[in-house]
């Protein structure tokens, strides 16, 4: 499988005023085409930040890592991937398709090839009829499912998700990791996805990495046995329940509480 | 009550504390000088009487408020509006300086702003000048400004809204400063990922982003602008413009010309602050704000 994402021995100290933060401590992962990539751990273990390192949002401090064979500055300047933020950072003052169509017009794309693109990706995630309508008209759920729409516009491999689902509720979360695999199946996109829910991590993921704090690391890599194919009652059974059982050992093998 | 009521009540009382308030003080104000009036003239009048002289006098200490409506009221509704005596004609060379005074202030408050915000030598080194520039009291400043301008020929509405604009700029560059720097984290990290360009980070971002506070600080700065201008026909000598009427009116002791024409000047800036407002709600409006 072609490695995408190519991480090794990766550290990243932070200088705050309390002194050094050690984010993450060699890290070394590889991503491979069209996976599915879950990272997960309790806050402060570097997930966020392993995510923002791949989007050239962070310098690493040491170590090396590769996007699509090249640095991270060199991947984002070539537009190598979508980000999705924890909140929807749509802007307030465009309409749907406006915000959708944001990243396709600073990135020089042609007025016709845009307007075909927004109804495109407005009907992955279920949004049209909905372009004319401002963000604060719109449910969280659907604010989000716009983000994502704004993140697949332009096409980019490589989807980037930083807690997307982690403000909305239980039943619109689960709607929404079914939309989310749905539309992994159909674009063939490798997605790297943060959360702190282990159920949702185990639901999506073909690969699961689990992190822990203090320094940020990566304690446990599961590869996951369960089918492509996943309805929501998967979650019962006993595949499935065996892999969230591994997750849950590894989130409390690295995580202590005593501090 | 309906809310019509709940809303204006309050202020109508306030306004009827001031107006009961200024009666008192125009009495106050106004009977040593009518008490003299009638020693000298042999006259003797019934407390009543003497309270009604009192609110009638041509040229009062403190006019009564009925005299400053009726002279508001004559002079701005039955003169022709080119006549000299026209509060309208006043008020309008004291507003053309006003507004083109502040179109300068505005262009000039958001490019220093920009400048501001896109050039860290210029973040480092204007700031502390312009706050320097508004502690000058403009009192001291506007005659200077157009005694040397009319020497090198500039004379007329050029000077007086330079003074609007010395006063209108500062609102307006401090309140962009604020506005284009206003934009979250994540809505700049989103352009970070497009490797987006500085000048489509600052039209697609900065700029939208600045709308509420450049309308909130325009209008401080019309207010200001007003302010200038009438300072600024102040040591001309000018012959028209609420600023000169207010000049005449102290040199003849005109009082009642005086406050007609401070209620003139209050009226344009309660308009101009207003549509201001307006302007930013609708453009707001435009732009997808939540209805309030």
């Amino acid at each position: 499988m072609q490695s995408i994402i190519s991480a090794r021995n990766l550290d990243l100290v932070f200088q705050t005023a309390d002194g050094p933060v050690h984010a993450l401590n060699n890290v070394t992962l590889d991503i491979g085409k069209g996976e599915f990539v879950s990272f997960i751990g309790p806050s402060g273990c570097g997930k966020t930040t392993f995510l923002r390192v791949i989007a050239d949002l962070e310098k690493p401090t040491g170590g090396s890592i590769s996007v699509n064979g090249m640095t991270p500055e060199k991947a984002r300047e070539a537009r190598a991937y979508g980000y999705v933020f924890q909140a929807a950072a749509l802007y307030p003052w465009r309409t749907i398709e406006k915000n959708i169509a944001l990243p396709l017009e600073i990135m020089g794309i042609a007025k016709t090839e845009q307007s075909e693109r927004i109804k495109r990706t407005l009907a992955l995630v279920n949004l049209t009829g909905f372009e004319k309508k401002f963000p604060w008209q719109l449910s969280g759920g659907m604010q989000q499912r716009a983000s994502i729409a704004r993140a697949l516009a332009f096409d980019a491999d490589l989807l980037l998700m930083d807690e997307p689902f982690g403000a909305l509720d239980e039943i619109v979360r689960d709607h929404l990791n079914e939309q989310l695999l749905e539309l992994w199946a159909r674009t063939n996109k490798t997605i790297c996805f943060v959360t702190h829910s282990i159920p949702e991590a185990v639901y999506l993921s073909t690969k699961i990495v689990v992190m822990s704090p203090r320094p940020g690391r990566v304690t446990d890599i599961i590869e996951s046995t369960l089918p492509k194919e996943r309805p929501l009652d998967i979650r019962e059974s006993p595949e499935f329940l065996a892999i969230a059982a591994r997750v849950r050992d590894g989130l409390r093998a690295g995580h202590s509480y005593e501090d | 009550m309906n809310s019509a009521l709940r809303h204006t009540l309050p202020v109508l009382t306030i306004l009827a504390l001031i107006v009961a308030a200024w009666y008192v003080g125009a009495y106050a104000l106004n009977a040593p000088f009518q008490r003299d009036l009638d020693r000298r003239a042999g006259v003797t009048s019934t407390p009543w009487e003497f309270v009604v002289k009192t609110m009638t006098q041509p040229k009062p200490t403190l006019p009564a408020p009925h005299q400053v409506a009726q002279n508001f009221f004559e002079n701005t509704f039955l003169r022709k509006v080119t006549s000299n005596r026209s509060l309208v004609y006043h008020a309008w060379v004291t507003l053309s300086a006003t507004l083109l005074g502040f179109a300068f202030g505005t262009v000039l408050g958001i490019a220093i702003a920009v400048g501001i915000v896109h050039v860290t030598t210029l973040d480092r080194s204007l700031m502390p000048w312009i706050i320097a520039s508004q502690t000058i009291p403009i009192l001291a400043l506007a005659p200077m400004i157009i005694v040397v301008l009319a020497a090198i020929g500039i004379t007329g509405l050029i000077p007086k809204s330079l003074i609007s604009t010395y006063l209108s700029f500062f609102p307006v560059a401090v309140g962009m400063v604020k506005g284009l720097r206003s934009p979250e984290f994540t809505h700049l990290d989103l352009m970070h990922t497009y490797n987006a360009s500085k000048a489509q980070v600052f039209w697609k971002l900065r700029v939208p982003a600045s709308v509420p506070f450049l309308f909130t600080s325009m209008k401080v700065a019309v207010a200001a602008s007003l302010v200038g201008a009438i300072v600024g026909e102040l040591p001309t000598g000018a012959v028209a413009g609420i600023g000169a009427k207010l000049l005449n009116g102290s040199y003849y002791s005109q009082t009642i010309d005086m406050f007609a024409a401070l209620v003139a000047g209050s009226v344009v800036a309660v308009i101009l602050v207003l549509l201001v407002g307006l302007a930013g709600r609708v453009t707001e409006r435009l732009m997808g704000a939540r209805p309030a």
